[in-house]
C-alpha cells in the first residue's frame, strides 16, 4: 500500500515535470490570444476571456490531455465515412471508394478543425500527418487513408514516437505510399518465381508471359524517407549503404494480401468473350500487416553503425525502428521541426536543444516534448513572424465568425486553389510550414476572396487583411 | 487595328480617377516597345528518368540492365525517335521531332549536380538555389538573376505559374506566383479591394506588405494588358493537363507584353519506382503530356520565340538498372531540353560518359559530365542580359566549367 502510494507520487512527478524551469505564465489579452492563435486554429468569439478566466496554464494542461475534454459535439457535424465494401469487383470500384472515402475524410478533417474541443490535438494529428506524408492519388493508397489517420496517428501524437514511427512502419498506407510492401530479396523473389513455375508446369500450365517482368526485388524508397525525413533528417549522419540496408532489414514487411489490384483487373479485361468478371475476393476493410519471411534478406547487415547477424527476420525491422527513434539526430529534427511549427520559422538554437533534450530524457514522449515547446519562454517571446497555412487561415476565418457550418466543401476548394488540399500532397516531404511557401502575391489575392466568401462583406477586409494571415 | 495600347490608355484614365498612380502603365506601355528575352524555366519535380526520355540506344548496358523497360531501338516496331545515331527521343515526344528537324531543340546530357544527394528535397533546393551542397542558401537563382539585373519593381519580371511560389524565384527581387490570369482579381468592389491595399501596405511585415503591393501592382497591370478568355494561335491546342494548362497561361503572360523575362511552372509525377513502363505505360503518358504541351507553347509563341529558351530540368536522375519492381531508383546524371530561336539545336551536348559498369557513378547512375550551373549560366549570360562579371552574384561559389556552346552566336 505504501510502496504504491510512493510509486503514485513518484510518477505523478515524472508526469509533472516541466520541461524547462517554470515560467510565469502571463495573463494578458495579448499573450493569451497569442497563445490561441498557436496552439489552436484561432480563437472564437469569447474564447481569449473564457481562457483568461481559466488561466492560461490550466488551459494548456487541458488541451495536453485532450482525452478529459468533453468533444460529443463534434460528432454530429462530422459527415458519415462510406462503408467499405466487402469485396470489389474492379479497380474502378476501388477507386471509387477510395476517392469518396478521402473526400468525407477531408470534410471530417476540416469540420475538426473548426469545431473540435481538442484544438491542440487537432493541430498535432495535422503535423504528424504531414510528418509521415502518405499522398491519396498513389495506387491504392487512399483505401488506407481513414485508418491510416485514425489508427497510426491520432493515437499516439501526444504518446510515445517510437510507438507512432511503428505503427506508419506497418500501415497499409505507408507500405504502398513508399513502396515497401513490393520490396523483397531479389534471390528470395526469383526462388519463389521459379518454385511457382514448377508448380504450374507440374499442374499443365504454362508461363504467363510476363513471368520474367513479375520479378521482385529490392527498393529503397522507404528506407530512404525513414531515415531522411521521419527520422535522422537529411544531415543525420547516415550513408548511402545505411540507405541500402535499411532497405534490406525491411524487405518481407508487406500488407496481407500482395497480389496488386492492377493485375487482377488485367485478368478480368482479358477473361474470354460471355464470361462474367471474376469477382475480386479482395478484402478491402482488412489488409493487415504481415510479415513475408520468404521475402527477407537474411544478409548480414550493417546500419548506422550496429550489426545484424545472418539469419534474422522481422525483428530487424524493430531493430531499426529502435535504433532510429533513441538516435540524438531524430531528436534534434523533431525538436526543429516542432519548434519551427511553433515557435518561428528559424527555430532557435537554443529552445531546439533544449526540446531535443527533453525528447531524450522522456523517451521520446511527445506531450512532454510539446510542452516543452508551448510552455517556453521563446514560445511566448514570438509574437510575430508566423503566418497560417491555407487550412489555418480557412479554418480560423470560420471560427473568428462564429458561423455554422454545415457543409466544408466550399472550403475544401478553397484549399484547392490554396495549395493546400488535405491528403493531396504527393511528394514525402508533406506541405511546408514557413511564411515564404505560403504568402505570395497570388495566394494573398485568393485569400482576400476566400474571406469574402467566408466572412461576408462586412468583416472582409479583417480577415482579408494582413493581421488575420498572421499565426 | 484595335490597338492594345488604346486600352491601356483608357484603362489608365480610369485609374487616376481613382486616385492610383499610373506609373505601372507607363512601364506596361514601355515594355510593350522594348520585348524583353524570355527564359520559361520548366522542372520535372520527381527526378524524371532521363534514359527512357533521351534513350542512349547506342549503349549496349542500357539494354542490359533495363530488360523490362528499355526503349526499343529506332528501328524496331514503336521503336524511340532517332536523333543522332546513338541517341534516340522517347517514341511518345514526336511533337518535338519537328523543333529538332529545324535546329531550335537542343539537348544536355548526362548534366547535374556535383552534389551526391538522392534525396528529392535536398536535390531540387540545391537546383533551385544554384547552390548545390550550401543548405543556408535563402533565394533562388531565378530570383538573383532578376535582383542583378534590374532594378524594376514589377513582379511581372518573374512569374511562376504554380500554387506556390517555388524556390528558384524566390528572394528580394518582387515576383508573382499565379494560378490563372482569369481569375487574378480581387472580389467585393472596388472599395473593398483598396481597404485592402491600403492595410496591406501599412503593415509592419514585409513579407505581407510586399507580396501585396506586388500582387495590386499585377492584377492592375495584367487586366489592363490581357482580358477575357485566352485564344491560341491557330490551330495550337495545350493539353488540357495541369502542365498544359500552365503552359498556356505562360503564353498568355508572355504575349500581352507586360515585361515578362522569367517564367516559371513544373510538371510533377515522375518518381516511378514501381511500374515505370517503357513505350507504354506511367512515363510513356507523362512524357506524352509533356511533349505535346511544350510543341504548343513553342508554336503559340509564334515570332516570340526567336526571343525565347525553354529550359527544362529535373532534380536527379535515375539508376541505370530497374530495380526489382520494373522501376528505378533514385539516381544521378540526367538531360536537359533547351527550346527556341536561340538556340543551336539538332544537337546533344555534354560529354557522354558512357554505362558501362566502370563508367558509371558508385557503380549505379548515368555519372554527371556537364555541372547543371553551367546550363544556367549560359543561358544567362548567352540569352538573358547577365554580365559575364555579374555571373558570380548569381551562381555564388560556382567556378565555370567552360562553354557548351548551346547558343547561336
Amino acid at each position: 500500500m505504501r510502496t504504491t502510494a510512493t510509486g503514485f507520487v513518484i510518477l505523478a512527478v515524472i508526469i509533472t515535470a516541466p520541461a524547462v524551469p517554470a515560467i510565469d505564465f502571463p495573463a494578458g489579452r495579448d499573450a493569451v490570444g497569442h497563445a490561441l492563435n498557436r496552439l489552436t486554429y484561432g480563437p472564437r468569439p469569447g474564447d481569449v476571456e473564457r481562457v483568461q478566466r481559466m488561466g492560461l496554464s490550466a488551459w494548456i494542461d487541458q488541451q495536453l490531455s485532450p482525452a478529459r475534454l468533453d468533444d460529443s459535439a463534434l460528432a454530429s457535424r462530422l459527415p458519415a465515412m462510406p462503408a467499405k465494401p466487402k469485396t470489389v469487383s474492379s479497380q474502378q470500384e476501388a477507386r471509387r471508394y477510395g476517392r469518396e472515402a478521402v473526400q468525407v475524410l477531408a470534410q471530417q478533417k476540416v469540420m475538426r478543425a473548426v469545431y473540435s474541443e481538442r484544438q491542440l490535438e487537432e493541430l498535432l494529428v495535422d503535423f504528424w500527418f504531414n510528418h509521415f506524408n502518405v499522398y491519396a492519388g498513389k495506387g491504392r493508397t487512399s483505401l488506407f487513408i481513414p485508418e491510416y489517420e485514425r489508427d497510426a496517428i491520432r493515437p499516439h501524437v501526444l504518446g510515445k514516437f517510437r510507438d507512432l514511427l511503428g505503427a506508419t512502419a506497418k500501415s497499409p498506407a505507408m507500405l504502398f505510399y513508399l513502396d515497401n510492401w513490393l520490396s523483397a530479396d531479389p534471390e528470395a523473389a526469383e526462388r519463389l518465381a521459379s518454385q511457382q513455375q514448377q508448380r504450374r508446369a507440374r499442374a499443365g500450365l504454362t508461363a504467363p508471359p510476363n513471368a520474367q517482368q513479375r520479378k521482385r526485388g529490392l527498393n529503397e524508397n522507404y528506407g530512404r524517407e525513414l531515415l531522411e525525413l521521419h527520422t535522422l533528417g537529411v544531415d543525420g549522419g547516415y550513408t548511402q549503404d545505411d540507405v541500402i540496408n535499411v532497405a534490406k532489414a525491411f524487405t518481407g514487411w508487406t500488407i496481407g494480401r500482395p497480389q496488386p489490384l492492377g493485375r487482377r483487373a488485367q485478368g478480368a479485361r482479358r477473361r474470354p468473350f460471355g464470361q462474367a468478371p471474376p469477382a475480386m475476393d479482395m478484402d478491402l476493410g482488412d489488409a493487415p500487416f504481415r510479415f513475408a519471411r520468404e521475402l527477407h534478406d537474411t544478409s548480414e547487415k550493417i546500419v548506422l553503425g550496429h550489426r545484424f547477424k545472418s539469419g534474422g527476420g522481422m525483428d530487424e525491422g524493430e531493430r531499426v525502428l529502435d535504433i532510429l527513434a533513441s538516435h540524438p539526430s531524430t531528436a534534434k529534427h523533431i525538436a526543429t521541426k516542432l519548434v519551427r511549427r511553433f515557435v518561428s520559422d528559424d527555430p532557435p538554437e537554443a529552445l531546439v536543444a533544449r526540446v531535443a533534450a527533453r525528447f531524450r530524457e522522456t523517451d521520446g514522449d511527445l506531450r512532454e516534448v510539446v510542452r516543452a515547446v508551448i510552455t517556453s519562454p521563446e514560445f511566448f517571446a514570438a509574437r510575430e513572424g508566423k503566418m497560417k497555412t491555407p487550412l489555418e487561415f480557412i479554418a480560423s476565418a470560420v471560427r473568428a465568425t462564429g458561423r455554422d457550418m454545415t457543409d466544408a466543401q466550399p472550403m475544401l476548394r478553397a484549399l484547392q486553389q490554396l495549395g493546400m488540399a488535405p491528403y493531396q500532397c504527393q511528394p514525402p516531404t508533406g506541405y511546408d510550414d514557413t511564411a515564404e511557401t505560403w504568402i505570395t502575391a497570388g495566394a494573398l489575392v485568393t485569400r482576400m476572396n476566400v474571406a469574402q466568401q467566408i466572412a461576408g462583406a462586412q468583416r472582409a477586409t479583417e480577415i482579408g487583411g494582413p493581421e488575420f494571415q498572421k499565426r | 487595328m484595335m490597338s492594345r495600347r488604346v486600352f491601356v490608355k483608357s484603362g489608365a484614365m480610369a485609374m487616376v480617377s481613382l486616385g492610383f498612380a499610373p506609373s505601372f502603365l507607363a512601364r506596361a506601355a514601355e515594355a510593350a516597345t522594348a520585348r524583353k528575352k524570355l527564359l520559361i524555366a520548366i522542372f520535372q519535380r520527381g527526378a524524371v528518368d532521363g534514359l527512357n526520355m533521351v534513350v542512349p540506344y547506342g549503349e549496349a548496358d542500357y539494354y542490359k540492365l533495363r530488360p523490362s523497360i528499355a526503349i526499343p531501338r529506332p528501328n524496331a516496331a514503336d521503336g524511340a525517335i532517332d536523333l543522332d545515331g546513338f541517341f534516340a527521343l522517347h517514341p511518345r515526344m514526336g511533337a518535338l521531332k519537328p523543333l529538332w528537324d529545324n535546329s531550335a531543340l537542343a539537348i544536355v546530357h548526362a548534366c547535374g549536380s556535383p552534389d551526391q544527394t538522392r534525396s528529392h528535397f535536398d536535390a531540387q533546393d540545391y537546383m533551385e538555389t544554384a547552390t548545390p551542397g550550401v543548405k543556408s542558401t535563402r533565394d533562388g537563382w531565378l530570383n538573383r538573376y532578376l535582383q542583378a539585373t534590374g532594378s524594376d519593381t514589377s513582379p511581372l519580371r518573374g512569374v511562376a505559374v504554380t500554387k506556390q511560389m517555388p524556390r528558384s524565384l524566390q528572394g528580394h527581387a518582387p515576383t508573382l506566383a499565379v494560378g490563372n490570369i482569369e481569375s487574378f482579381d480581387v472580389r467585393g468592389g472596388m472599395g473593398a479591394a483598396r481597404e485592402l491595399e491600403t492595410a496591406f501596405a501599412g503593415s509592419s511585415d514585409s513579407l505581407l506588405s510586399g507580396s501585396a503591393k506586388a500582387a495590386f501592382e499585377a492584377m492592375r497591370t495584367l487586366h489592363a494588358a490581357s482580358s477575357g478568355r485566352y485564344q491560341p494561335a491557330a490551330g495550337v491546342e495545350y493539353p488540357r493537363s495541369p502542365f498544359g494548362q500552365a503552359l498556356q497561361e505562360i503564353a498568355r503572360i508572355a504575349k500581352s507584353d507586360v515585361g515578362l523575362e522569367v517564367a516559371f511552372t513544373e510538371a510533377t509525377n515522375w518518381d516511378h519506382h514501381v511500374a515505370e513502363g517503357a513505350t507504354q505505360g506511367q512515363i510513356a503518358q507523362r512524357l506524352d503530356d509533356f511533349s505535346r504541351a511544350l510543341a504548343a507553347l513553342a508554336t503559340d509563341l509564334g515570332d516570340r520565340l526567336s526571343e525565347t529558351v525553354i529550359l527544362t530540368m529535373s532534380e536527379f536522375g535515375r539508376a541505370v538498372a530497374e530495380n526489382g519492381n520494373r522501376g528505378t531508383d533514385h539516381g544521378h546524371g540526367n538531360a536537359m531540353l533547351l527550346i527556341g530561336g536561340p538556340v543551336k539545336g539538332r544537337k546533344v551536348y555534354g560529354k557522354w560518359p558512357g554505362l558501362g559498369a566502370d563508367q558509371r557513378f558508385e557503380g549505379r547512375d548515368l555519372a554527371v559530365t556537364t555541372d547543371f550551373r553551367d546550363v544556367f549560366g549560359e543561358v544567362a549570360t548567352r540569352h538573358l542580359s547577365l554580365s559575364p562579371e555579374a555571373l558570380a552574384n548569381v551562381f555564388p561559389g560556382f567556378r565555370p566549367g567552360g562553354q557548351l556552346g548551346v547558343f547561336r552566336a
